[in-house]
């Protein structure tokens, strides 16, 4: 079995429990209170440069686009990115916010690999840690329950395990030898959702991906959602609150907040949008262009919209595979 | 009825689709494939789909893992924890991946060509590709074979084969009798050598020779007396993929 192995990575957090639980104790409380606030104040108050950001779902697929836009409108330079993420890391990538990234995937999947990670990566603009999908959310999954490390088989062998910031343990128990994933408490986490109330009652349809360990492993956190709802339609299905309010900082209501991604149920994807933003790409020129007329050309989430047009967003919503 | 070859590709991954088992499914080929052998041989294959989806009709075909069409009419919509979970506990059959660069052990690259921190090419990372690797019982890799994808060694194993050979996955801690089974490329069908665990040729493709396989396999593969050939695409085949399953041509 031998010694511990450890990745050669640097980690962007401290696991330790001990401080988290102190911070959480002071910071965070079971108060009902109205958290509605602008795309722009959420963005404002809970980020600040040098912090580390994960946004869920991912890409093209319930997630927070509207938020990312944001972040790149207001001008970060040093963030820290959980790399889990298609279209709304490569804006936060492209808008120049993050210079460190712990990533696991960046890449359009059928539309082939990401021309704005390529470009920062081997440009050296940002500096790479890598992870698997697994791991990055139970990296969550440990901070969500107020431990330091969760032990996996993910990664055992492999050069995404040297490259990470992982060690090897023995387990106690049997002897045999594990990864030891260190717990990720994030400094942000954002979160697009379909519906919230003005407390930051969540409900998500469809896949949950790693929504509900984001959200309890994030210090501060940031709901976007289509809806927002009355407090009594979640008393009225508890069941499906997957992210309770005490859990949330800010509740943004972002109508077509996923788009040009899905929101299963309520809108399908903006292919060809997609399509050619990844051809503008190609260039950084051409990503500064798309960043300009439809990242921070548009003031707000709602001007953005105007730009889309209601015609598109009609025909996203009847083009959506029902049940 | 005449063929490209991505169909071929699509048809000879898809035969290796058991009916009654579970498979995670990656974006792509494994995609169709799936859909194809639902309709073909494997009613009942239930497909995984990392992000939650679980046992989904395929009728409408995905665009990534984590779209809505990976749980259209599904058993379950979970989330990737639960999923993962479910293969680390051992009761998922077999994991599809892709890659850009293979080696005889079946390791896998999907992180980048050159030096980590200093990249020539870089891809997009693991995602759920190592964790697959690590805990399915059995992973089969479509890919392109050319010899710069059949390499003597990855520039960085992504993914664990049977990283250095026998024993070697059991002495890094992974799950016993676990591990490559399969690759399908567009010229031929590989699987591994029981005790040197080195990838050996199956069957070659229609009007694919042993020595084209040969010449694009950048390391030395074990060519066994009796080699098959592949089943070229039947027309029920054929007609499945472009009427029902990819009329758009997404990817074919």
């Amino acid at each position: 079995m031998g010694e511990q192995e450890s990745g050669l990575s640097k980690l962007l957090l401290s696991p330790d429990a001990n401080d988290i639980r102190e911070w959480l104790h002071k910071n965070k409380s079971m108060v009902l209170k109205d958290k509605v606030m602008s795309e722009s104040e959420a963005v404002r108050t809970f980020i600040h440069e040098g912090c580390y950001v994960a946004t869920e779902l991912y890409g093209s697929v319930r997630a927070p686009m509207s938020l990312c836009r944001e972040i790149v409108r207001q001008g970060f330079k040093d963030l820290s990115l959980a790399g889990q993420g298609v279209m709304e890391t490569e804006h936060l990538i492209s808008g120049g916010c993050v210079k460190r990234i712990e990533l696991t995937y960046q890449g359009w999947e059928v539309y082939g690999i990401s021309n704005v990670l390529r470009r920062a990566a081997e440009g050296g603009q940002v500096t790479i840690s890598e992870w698997s999908n697994a791991s990055l959310a139970w990296r969550l999954k440990a901070a969500a329950m107020g431990i330091p490390f969760i032990p996996t088989r993910s990664m055992l062998g492999t050069d995404t395990f040297k490259y990470s910031g992982a060690k090897t343990i023995v387990c106690p128990f049997t002897g045999q030898k594990l990864v030891a994933l260190p717990a990720s408490p994030v400094d942000v986490g954002v979160i697009h959702v379909h519906r919230a109330d003005q407390y930051g009652n969540c409900q998500i349809d469809g896949i949950t991906g790693f929504a509900w360990e984001l959200a309890r492993a994030s210090k501060r956190l940031i709901i976007s959602c289509e809806e927002i709802i009355p407090t009594d339609e979640i008393r009225k299905y508890p069941d499906r609150t997957i992210i309770p309010w005490f859990l949330v900082d800010a509740v943004v209501h972002a109508p077509f907040g996923s788009y040009p991604g899905e929101m299963c149920y309520y809108y399908e994807r903006d292919k060809q949008h997609i399509k050619d933003y990844i051809d503008q790409t190609e260039t950084e020129e051409g990503a500064q262009a798309y960043l300009q007329k439809w990242v921070t050309g548009p003031k707000s989430h709602a001007e953005f919209l105007e730009l889309v047009g209601a015609e598109k967003m009609d025909g996203l919503r009847k083009a959506v595979l029902g049940r | 009825m005449e063929y490209k070859s991505n169909e071929l590709l699509i048809c000879i991954a898809s035969r290796q689709m058991e009916d009654g088992t579970s498979a995670f499914i990656g974006t792509g080929i494994p995609m169709l494939a799936a859909a194809l052998a639902k309709r073909m041989h494997a009613p009942n294959l239930i497909p995984l789909f990392e992000f939650g989806g679980v046992g989904g009709t395929l009728e409408v075909l995905p665009l990534g893992v984590g779209d809505s069409k990976t749980f259209y009419k599904a058993f379950a919509a979970l989330g990737i924890c639960d999923l993962m979970e479910t293969a680390q506990r051992g009761l998922v059959d077999y994991g599809f991946l892709g890659g850009a660069q293979i080696d005889m052990y079946g390791n896998l690259n999907s992180t980048v060509i050159g030096p980590q921190q200093k990249p020539k090419v870089r891809l997009p990372g693991s995602g759920g590709a190592n964790d697959i690797g690590s805990s399915c019982w059995k992973t089969i890799a479509v890919m392109q074979h050319t010899a710069r994808r059949f390499v003597p060694a990855v520039d960085f194993v992504t993914t664990a084969g049977y990283l250095t050979g026998p024993g070697a996955r059991e002495a890094a801690g992974l799950a016993p009798n676990s591990g490559p089974y399969r690759v399908v490329s567009n010229l031929a069908l590989m699987g591994y050598d029981e005790e040197t665990k080195r990838m050996k040729l199956l069957a070659t493709n229609p009007g694919v020779t042993v020595q084209q396989v040969v010449e694009n396999t950048g390391f030395e593969l074990i060519i066994p007396e009796k080699v098959g050939i592949n089943e070229p695409p039947t027309d029920k085949e054929l007609t499945l993929l472009r009427n029902e399953i990819d009329p758009g041509r997404l990817y074919i």
